[in-house]
Formats: C-alpha cells, sequence, structure tokens
C-alpha cells in the first residue's frame, strides 16, 4: 500500500521543484550548523577584534565542567517530562475529542488554540498565574496549604516551565492524534466491540497500536521541541535559576555565548546539542520505530 | 499586510526623500535601553538636539534590555553597522574598555572635534567609574542611580515605629521588619531589587570592604574577586535566617520584583534610586526614601554608596564628521539647564555639579527629599580603593553566577560561607578567562 509512486522524466524539475526547501535548510541550518562548528574551535572576544585557534580546548573546559553535567541532567528531565505530560494529555483530550459529541467542533478549536501562542507569551501567562504573591494559581496552592515558592525552591521552578511547556505542545500532539484516530476505520473497532471488547480493551489493543506511526512521530517532535524549543518559556520564567535548576542545555548555550560573551564555548555547547539531538533522533528511528505498524 | 506596510514605508520615504533639502544631513544613531518616561526623555532630548542646529539628527532606537541592548550593539559591530552611540550599562563597562577598537574614548573624541570639554565639571563619584586611572574619561554618564531603602511609611506607623526614622542600620532593619509582620505583613518584610548589587556590590562598597583584589578591577584586569570576606558572609547569613520566616523575602534577580513594594507587599525595599518615577505614579501609600543600612560594628560603615546605570559608548570606524556631531551632542547633553532638567524629572542623578548645586539652588530637594538621599550617599566620604566603583570582566554572567549562589543560600542548600566561597571560585574563572581575551 502507501501513495502512489510519482516518476520524473530527467533531474531537472525535480531539482527546480526542491531548490525552494533546499535553500532554506541550507541558509537556516546548514550555513549556521557549519559555522558554529568553526566558532567551537576558536577562542574570541565578544567584538570579534582578536580570534585564537584552540583546537578542543572549548571541549576539553565544557566535558571538565560539572555545572555542564548538571544542565544535561535537568535537560533530560525536562525533556522526558514536557514529551510524556504533553503527549498523555494530549492523547487523553484528542480520544475524548474523537466521540460524537455536541459542539465538538467548537472544543477542537478551542483545544488547536494554545499552539498559535508564542513561546514568551506562554511563558508570561503562566508567569501571571504562578507569581507567588499575586498569581491566581499561587494563591490557590497557598489556601490549600502548599508552599510554592518557584524564585527559591528549584522543583517549584521546574514544574513551573514543564508544565508552560508542555501547555504549549498538547494542541500540536492532539491535532495529529485527532487526525491519526480519524483515520482508523470505524469498521475494525465497531468489529471489536461486537466481540465484546470495552473501550479500554478497544483502545489498547487497536486503537493505541494503530495509532503508534503518529505517537512516534510525535515523541520525536516532542523532544527535538522540549531540547530546542523552550528557551522562550525558560527565558521568561525563570531565566535558568533558581541556582541552575532549570538551566537547560540550550539556555545554557544562550548564557553562555550572549549574556558570558563566551562564543567558543557556546559553540561547543550548540556542536554537542545538535550532536545529542540528532544522536536520540537517530536513536529513536533505529529502535522504537521497529515497533511501529505502518 | 507586510506588503501594503513595506508599499506605505516606501512612499514615505520618497515623501521624505522629496521633503530633504538638497543638503545632505549626518544622521546619527543612538541605541538605547530606556522604557517609560525615561524613554520619552531620550525622544525629547533627540528632538530638541535636531531642532537646535541643521547639520546632524541623532535617530534614536530602543533595542531592549541593557544586556539586549549591549548584545545588539555587538552583534552590529559585528557585521559592520554599528550605530554611533550605544547606551551600556555600569556593568558593561569592562566588556566596552577591553573593546580597543570598537570604541572611540570620549576624551579623544572631544578633543579631536575641538569641542570644550572639562572633566572636572562631572560628579567624580560618577565619572570615576567611567574613566581609565588617568582620569580620561572613556564614556559620557548618561543616566545614573545608586542603591536606596524604599520605604512605605504607612506601614510603618501601622506596626508601631516612627515613620520619620526608618530603620539606619541592620540590625535595626531586622527589628523593623519583626513588628512589620506582627503587623500584618507576613508574606514580605523586606526586601530587594538586583540580588547581587543590593546585598554584594553595594554592601560592599558602603562597609568599605573589597569586592576584588586592584581597588574592584578598576586598576586592571588581573584582579581576582575577595567577596567571601566576613561582611558579606555574614550578611548573606542573616539574610538566609530571615528568609525562613519570611521577614526577609527574596524577589529575584533583576528589577521585576520592585512591583512588591508599590503594590504595598514589602514596605522596606532596597532599589534603585532611579525607580523614583516607578514610586510616585504607583505607590498608593506614604512613601519615603532612605539611606541604605549598615551594620555598626564595621569599622568605616557607612562608607559612601557606588552609581549602577548606563553611560553613552561612542562606536569606533566613523567618519569625523559624524564624530564632529556626536561631540556636539554629547556638549549638549551636558548643558547644566538640560541636566537639572533631566535629573528632575526622571529621578536618575545629575552627572555635573552644576545640574546638584543648581537643583539645590531651585529648592527641588526640599520638595523631592526622595531625590537627594542617592547623592548624598555617593558623596558621604571621599572614595576609597574599595568604594571608587568595580569593574569585572563579563559582569552581567557574573552577576548570574552571583545570583545563582546567594540562591542557593537563601534556600538553604548551601550555608553562606560555601555559596561565596563558591561564588569567588566560579566568578574568578570568568575573571580569567576574559582577562585572557582582553590581553590577545
Amino acid at each position: 500500500m502507501g501513495p502512489e509512486r510519482v516518476t520524473f522524466r530527467g533531474w531537472l524539475l525535480p531539482l527546480a521543484l526542491l531548490t525552494p526547501q533546499l535553500a532554506v535548510v541550507g541558509l537556516f541550518f546548514y550555513w549556521p550548523a557549519v559555522q558554529a562548528v568553526g566558532h567551537s574551535f576558536v577562542a574570541q572576544d565578544a567584538f570579534g577584534l582578536s580570534t585564537e585557534f584552540v583546537w578542543f580546548e572549548n571541549y576539553r573546559a565544557l566535558f571538565s565542567d560539572p555545572a555542564y553535567y548538571d544542565s544535561l541532567g535537568v535537560t533530560a528531565l525536562f525533556s522526558a517530562a514536557v514529551a510524556g505530560l504533553s503527549l498523555g494529555i494530549a492523547l487523553l483530550l484528542a480520544a475524548m475529542a474523537d466521540r460524537e459529541i455536541r459542539g465538538g467542533g467548537l472544543y477542537r478549536t478551542l483545544l488547536i488554540w494554545p499552539y498559535a501562542v508564542a513561546p514568551a507569551v506562554a511563558g508570561v501567562l503562566f508567569g501571571f498565574l504562578f507569581q507567588p504573591a499575586l498569581g491566581l494559581v499561587a494563591q490557590l496552592l497557598r489556601d490549600l496549604g502548599i508552599p510554592w515558592n518557584p524564585l527559591l525552591d528549584g522543583r517549584d521552578a521546574l514544574v513551573l516551565v514543564v508544565l508552560a511547556a508542555a501547555w504549549k505542545q498538547i494542541s500540536y500532539n492532539f491535532l495529529f492524534f485527532l487526525a491519526g484516530l480519524q483515520a482508523i476505520p470505524r469498521s475494525v473497532i465497531e468489529a471489536a466491540a461486537i466481540d465484546g471488547a470495552g473501550p479500554v480493551r478497544r483502545f489498547w489493543t487497536i486503537i493505541f497500536p494503530l495509532l503508534s506511526p503518529t505517537t512516534f512521530f510525535l515523541l520525536v517532535v516532542n523532544v527535538v521541541y522540549a531540547f530546542c524549543e523552550t528557551f522562550g518559556i525558560i527565558d521568561v520564567l525563570t531565566a535558568g535559576g533558581p541556582g541552575r535548576a532549570t538551566q537547560t542545555l540550550v539556555y545554557k548555550v544562550y548564557q553562555d555565548g550572549r549574556i558570558g560573551a563566551d562564543l567558543g564555548g557556546s559553540a561547543a555547547q550548540s556542536v554537542v546539542l545538535m550532536a545529542i539531538v540528532i544522536g536520540l533522533t537517530a536513536i529513536q528511528f533505529r529502535y522504537v520505530e521497529r515497533r511501529v505498524a505502518y | 499586510m507586510a506588503l501594503t506596510g513595506i508599499v506605505r514605508n516606501g512612499l514615505a520615504l520618497l515623501g521624505l526623500a522629496a521633503a530633504t533639502p538638497a543638503l545632505a544631513v549626518t544622521e546619527l544613531q543612538w541605541w538605547h535601553a530606556m522604557v517609560g518616561a525615561n524613554n520619552d526623555a531620550v525622544n525629547r532630548l533627540a528632538e530638541e538636539f535636531n531642532a537646535s542646529q541643521s547639520e546632524y539628527r541623532i535617530v534614536p532606537a530602543y533595542k531592549g534590555t541593557y544586556p539586549e541592548t549591549l548584545n545588539a550593539g555587538i552583534a552590529a559591530f559585528r557585521a559592520g553597522t554599528a550605530p554611533h552611540i550605544m547606551q551600556v550599562f555600569e556593568v558593561g563597562t569592562a566588556t566596552m574598555m577591553a573593546a580597543k577598537g570598537a570604541v572611540k574614548p570620549v576624551y579623544q573624541l572631544m578633543k579631536d572635534a575641538g569641542e570644550p570639554f572639562d572633566p572636572a565639571t562631572y560628579l567624580p563619584a560618577i565619572t570615576g567609574y567611567y574613566s581609565t586611572t588617568k582620569g580620561e574619561m572613556l564614556s559620557l554618564p548618561f543616566n545614573s542611580s545608586s542603591m536606596v531603602m524604599w520605604v512605605n511609611r504607612d506601614a510603618l506607623r501601622k506596626a508601631g515605629l516612627d515613620p520619620n526614622a526608618p530603620p539606619k542600620t541592620w540590625p535595626a532593619l531586622f527589628e523593623a521588619a519583626k513588628a512589620l509582620k506582627a503587623a500584618g505583613f507576613t508574606t514580605c518584610g523586606f526586601s530587594n531589587t538586583w540580588v547581587t548589587w543590593a546585598h554584594l556590590e553595594q554592601l560592599s562598597a558602603w562597609h568599605d570592604v573589597p569586592l576584588a583584589t586592584k581597588a574592584n578591577g578598576l586598576d586592571g584586569f588581573d584582579t581576582s574577586l575577595t567577596l567571601n570576606g566576613p561582611v558579606q558572609v555574614k550578611h548573606l547569613a542573616n539574610l538566609a535566617e530571615l528568609q525562613k520566616e519570611k521577614l526577609f523575602d527574596y524577589s529575584g534577580r533583576y528589577d521585576n520584583g520592585f512591583g512588591r513594594f508599590t503594590s504595598g507587599e514589602c514596605p522596606l525595599f532596597l532599589g534603585s534610586s532611579g525607580s523614583y518615577g516607578q514610586v510616585r505614579n504607583n505607590a498608593k501609600f506614604d512613601w519615603a526614601a532612605a539611606p541604605m543600612p549598615y551594620y555598626p560594628d564595621v569599622p568605616n560603615a557607612p562608607q559612601n554608596s557606588i552609581i549602577g546605570g548606563a553611560s553613552l559608548w561612542v562606536m569606533g570606524g566613523k567618519s569625523a564628521e559624524e564624530y564632529k556631531g556626536v561631540a556636539k551632542f554629547f556638549s549638549f547633553l551636558s548643558a547644566t539647564d538640560r541636566q537639572a532638567k533631566l535629573h528632575q524629572t526622571t529621578g536618575y542623578l545629575p552627572i555635573t555639579r552644576a545640574a546638584y548645586e543648581k537643583s539645590k539652588a531651585d529648592g527641588y530637594y526640599d520638595k523631592n527629599p526622595a531625590l537627594e538621599v542617592p547623592i548624598k550617599e555617593l558623596t558621604n566620604k571621599p572614595p576609597t580603593e574599595n568604594s571608587r566603583g568595580l569593574r569585572l570582566g563579563n559582569m552581567p554572567q557574573m552577576r548570574d553566577v552571583w545570583s545563582e549562589e546567594i540562591e542557593a543560600a537563601l534556600a538553604g542548600k548551601k550555608t553562606a560561607k560555601e555559596a561565596l566561597d563558591e561564588a569567588v571560585a566560579r566568578g574568578n574563572a570568568i575573571l580569567r578567562q576574559f582577562e585572557r581575551q582582553a590581553n590577545r
């Protein structure tokens, strides 16, 4: 099965059709990536007035810095929590919205909305809600007797950025899960129902396996999102603090490079980060994809 | 949308080109980080200067927060499109100084342009921060502030304290916080903005103890930190202890916690004197500014405070004609009436003696005593090695590192001594890296 294969005669037309995409990828991915690799081997002042080639010194400094491993740990925890939470909630919501309910279209639209919110704006919103003195949610927590102080408590701060980052991604996941659910033939599900399978069983033995390509795709996207695109949320909400409790790898790249004006060290971090993300994606394709039923 | 925008801008440009006389006006870009009332002040200054002559046109552009403006300027310099004038916050001074060739020192600029310029007319407590050890002024102070203690007088009354005698010393402040807590200020007795500025930088200068060797870095980049001394450690330990009871409550690294004072939540608040406008506009209670508290058992305390704020740097690689315009603009800025007015409308410190004397003669401080507090703090005693100012490489990053350690101490994860030892160790690593880059 699968889409019908289209064959072009010659290579000019395909090339012409691909050029815009290749240009975008080349300009906005390969070119900066090559530059980052170049920068990671030099030490340079902020203004670029003097440059010294230092071989692997930036990398050596990086891997002998305990703060870097802390950041790696924070990133792992953060990414797992964001991906897990946003995928889980989105799947639940999609399974609910996939039924014939009154006003279903409205629910679906509302659930997709948050995706249009810019990360920094999401950060500001959550900042307001959870602001220890004035925030609505913070007040609620206080009334319930739960201490809440993300300014000093690292765990509270991490919970806060995870919630904001996950909330932002739920819509995207919801959209894909819903499309995936709607593509599952009704007849299969109905047949199982007639055979006496309850809703939970139908979900785990039929729907979830048939949804696995979508889930797999979303897992990759969500991990990459948590690793690289949550910068705005962290910057607005915690700026990596308190201590270094919410300093993820990508935030550290920014702090060292932009605030610390250490371009070489920051570039080395970017290269390592890129390698990690590529590696993770490759692992997912190699091992997780095997268990996916297309 | 975007397209019509472009078309409209294009038409506007055409219109502008048609309206401009044949003689070209030299445009001078001024990048700054001022918002709100201070942004208006910047725009007004540019308009007044542009109206006062026809050869040059100052074009101000807001570039975000202080660190963002600095980064934008650095990025623009690397791309060959640096502005002529860049507003850089005080802790970016070392970065700018080290960038020989990227900047044009102000004393040089004024000399080359033949503009009358006498550094002695400026307040030394302010210019010292931006001058070489030889007294050569590198950048023009623009907006300077110092740290004061903002006081909610109504809250003091409510707690049975004398609103006319806010706590002078730290021990008295701690007692006041207890009384305030008993009077209903349970979430925050006192707090502060800019945590490292308040509890390390100003604290050290105010108590005449060194923050770093080599006169806090003013005498050379080969400086190392000494901020884990007994005064700083004791103070941080006190804060950590008070944090448990919320007698002191941490409000974050930067100044976004200042609303806790103006909303009435925290009745005593160490903050920038530059927050004057914000207090005046937003505080719905009887308020005042008082000098920062000190520990009476430390000899020489209180010494003098140091400044914060920003100065104007002139970027390198521009034409002589452009520099002439910048020099004229700087003379324009330094004029006494203009300085006095700027000081009185923004709450930032006057940068020249004459502007201070004029404001005093105008009786301005009788009506606005809060604005004289920072000046009195700055000039409390002749500055020592420990209180002239500070100049440490990569200071924005340094402050983040110090903040991280202070947060660890306040959260009870480390003792005050452990946290400050770590702040010294990590900070020194940053200094060595900066020194190496600067000397290359």
